[in-house]
């Protein structure tokens, strides 16, 4: 096959669908006005604005008022816990998470302990979930808030999130989840599911860079985030970035109306990489088999370090990623792959292809073309290789 | 995030393999902290006629194993015990901060290497070559010390 541009990491981003960039062209070039403005030209803004707010709140099963836009999934990750952890102080100092967080959740509660607050990490089992007698244990008296993702960016593995929410809840907690990487790609519904907040972020449903949304029940205690003109109804102040809150609400729409084909179309089309990934000697898959994201395709591949294959991947035009100790810039690989059990030195060949909107059938075959050459050299180049010199076994 | 240098030794890697009468092998790094790397020399009046390696790991840890092994290829041992980390970071033109420890690594691979060729001859390496890295801890990984 020749070569062609593949891009396999939808988990880190995605391309901004064309729905999305038409809907958001007129909010930079004609309709620039403030949404906080009082005369006639700023209404239009002030209208797309708190149109996006009810498609999404729609869509999540809230209500408008319950949607506070921020600048990515981060910044509402950041708001939620520290929010909720610093007004409920008079209650308790004991919050939770998983083990298998996003850096934005772990290392907010890595800056919560440093002011004092007491942190339980709930263990996940081999698969990566995050299983109801693990979240019983953690919680207890005083327990004022568990944050637990949705489903996970490395591995795919989808929580029972309503099932830990009312655990939560039973110990007086206040729910929050990382929905990043499950939003636009699995059905959420945050009244049936009992979330109490929620984060998402616009780019990894093909929506723009730099937006994002916190959502918060009515009625939860949460301190402020940001200072300043009052925006957001005083929760999140800062002009709106219109032109991305728009964009994002119309590529969630879009992904949604999409959902359950994407689905299929996906979860069939990562299967054929996984048959062909696994028929490589000494390969190995990540993650739930079933409860999983439809397009994320986790494995290891054994005695190869990540972070070369992904380097040989993008010499040949495919974009894919790794949870290796190269690529992470540490000694350990990443914090996820140790929590579900693999050895560091299977983890250190951990790769992640995600596959989205835009990726084709073409794509998986020509992955599979490369893939084993690739794994070949390196093993052919590899002291700890058991087989042939020439990366056979 | 690599230099063209450093993509060009690890796409093109130089002097990959095993030498099979090899009189010279070192090998340092382990498993657990992701590089591997594994020097195979043929020492000959005192004078590197030969050099191979293998290695597991990043990028980087390809071409400071490829550019090590050049830099020591046809020098004599006095002249390969030189050979200092930040040598083969230059001749890379450069490297990450956080891959600075793969560049230690090849150093103590060429080190490690011509250790072994002295205890071979029953001759004691240690006031010779000095540490080597080849010990069983997970050397070389404290990178605040090294960048």
């Amino acid at each position: 096959m020749e070569k062609r541009f593949v891009y396999a990491d939808n988990s880190a981003t995605t391309r901004v669908c064309d729905e999305a960039v038409s809907a958001m062209m007129p909010f930079f070039t004609e309709e620039y006005g403030n949404p906080s403005s009082i005369y006639p030209f700023a209404s239009e803004s002030k209208k797309a604005l708190e149109g996006a707010r009810k498609t999404v709140a729609d869509i999540l099963g809230a209500i408008p008022d319950e949607i506070i836009f921020t600048g990515g999934g981060t910044e509402a990750d950041n708001h939620a816990i520290c929010g909720v952890a610093r007004a409920n102080i008079k209650k308790g100092r004991h919050i939770v998470t998983s083990a298998i967080e996003h850096h934005a959740v772990l290392h907010t509660f890595e800056r919560l302990k440093r002011e004092g607050f007491e942190i339980t990490y709930v263990p996940v089992d081999e698969n990566g979930v995050v299983t109801p007698e693990a979240l019983s244990a953690a919680v207890k008296p005083g327990t004022t808030l568990v944050s637990i993702m949705a489903a996970n960016n490395e591995i795919g593995t989808i929580q029972p999130i309503a099932e830990l929410a009312r655990i939560a809840h039973e110990a007086g907690a206040v729910f929050h989840t990382d929905a990043v990487q499950a939003a636009g790609h699995i059905a959420i519904n945050v009244r049936e599911m009992g979330i109490d907040m929620l984060s998402l972020s616009g780019h990894k449903f093909n929506g723009p860079k730099g937006v994002g949304l916190l959502y918060v029940k009515k009625g939860t205690l949460a301190q402020r985030f940001m200072e300043g003109g009052g925006q957001e109804k005083g929760r999140r102040s800062g002009t709106e970035n219109v032109a991305g809150i728009v964009g994002m609400a119309k590529a969630l729409e879009i992904s949604v109306a999409h959902m359950e084909a994407e689905a299929v179309r996906l979860g069939a089309l990562r299967k054929k990489l996984e048959a062909g990934i696994l028929a490589i000697p000494h390969t190995r898959l990540t993650g739930h088999p079933e409860n999983r994201l439809p397009g994320l395709c986790s494995c290891v591949i054994e005695y190869i370090e990540g972070e070369s294959l992904v380097l040989m991947l993008g010499l040949n035009g495919i974009c894919a990623s790794t949870g290796s100790a190269c690529s992470t810039g540490s000694l350990d690989p990443s914090h996820v792959l140790m929590a579900i059990g693999l050895p560091h030195e299977v983890a250190h060949g951990s790769l992640r292809l995600s596959l989205g909107r835009y990726s084709t059938e073409e794509d998986v075959d020509y992955i599979l073309e490369k893939l084993p050459e690739i794994v070949k050299t390196l093993r052919a180049m590899s002291p700890v290789w058991p087989g042939n010199s020439d990366g056979t076994l | 995030m690599y230099s063209e240098k450093v993509m060009d030794h690890f796409t093109h890697p130089r002097n990959v393999g095993v030498i099979e009468d090899a009189n010279a092998v070192g090998q340092v790094g382990n498993m657990k902290c992701g590089d591997i790397m594994k020097i195979y020399m043929k020492i000959e009046n005192e004078i590197i006629t030969d050099v191979k390696f293998q290695t597991f790991g990043c990028g980087a840890a390809v071409a400071t194993s490829s550019m090590a092994t050049e830099l020591v290829k046809g020098q004599s041992i006095n002249d390969a015990l030189k050979l200092t980390n930040s040598a083969v970071v230059e001749a890379l033109e450069g490297l990450p901060p956080v891959k600075i420890h793969c560049s230690v690594l090849a150093e103590e691979a060429v080190k490690s290497a011509i250790a072994d060729y002295y205890r071979r001859q029953g001759i004691d390496p240690e006031p010779i070559v000095g540490c080597t890295g080849d010990c069983e801890a997970c050397h070389a990984h404290d990178h605040g010390n090294e960048e």
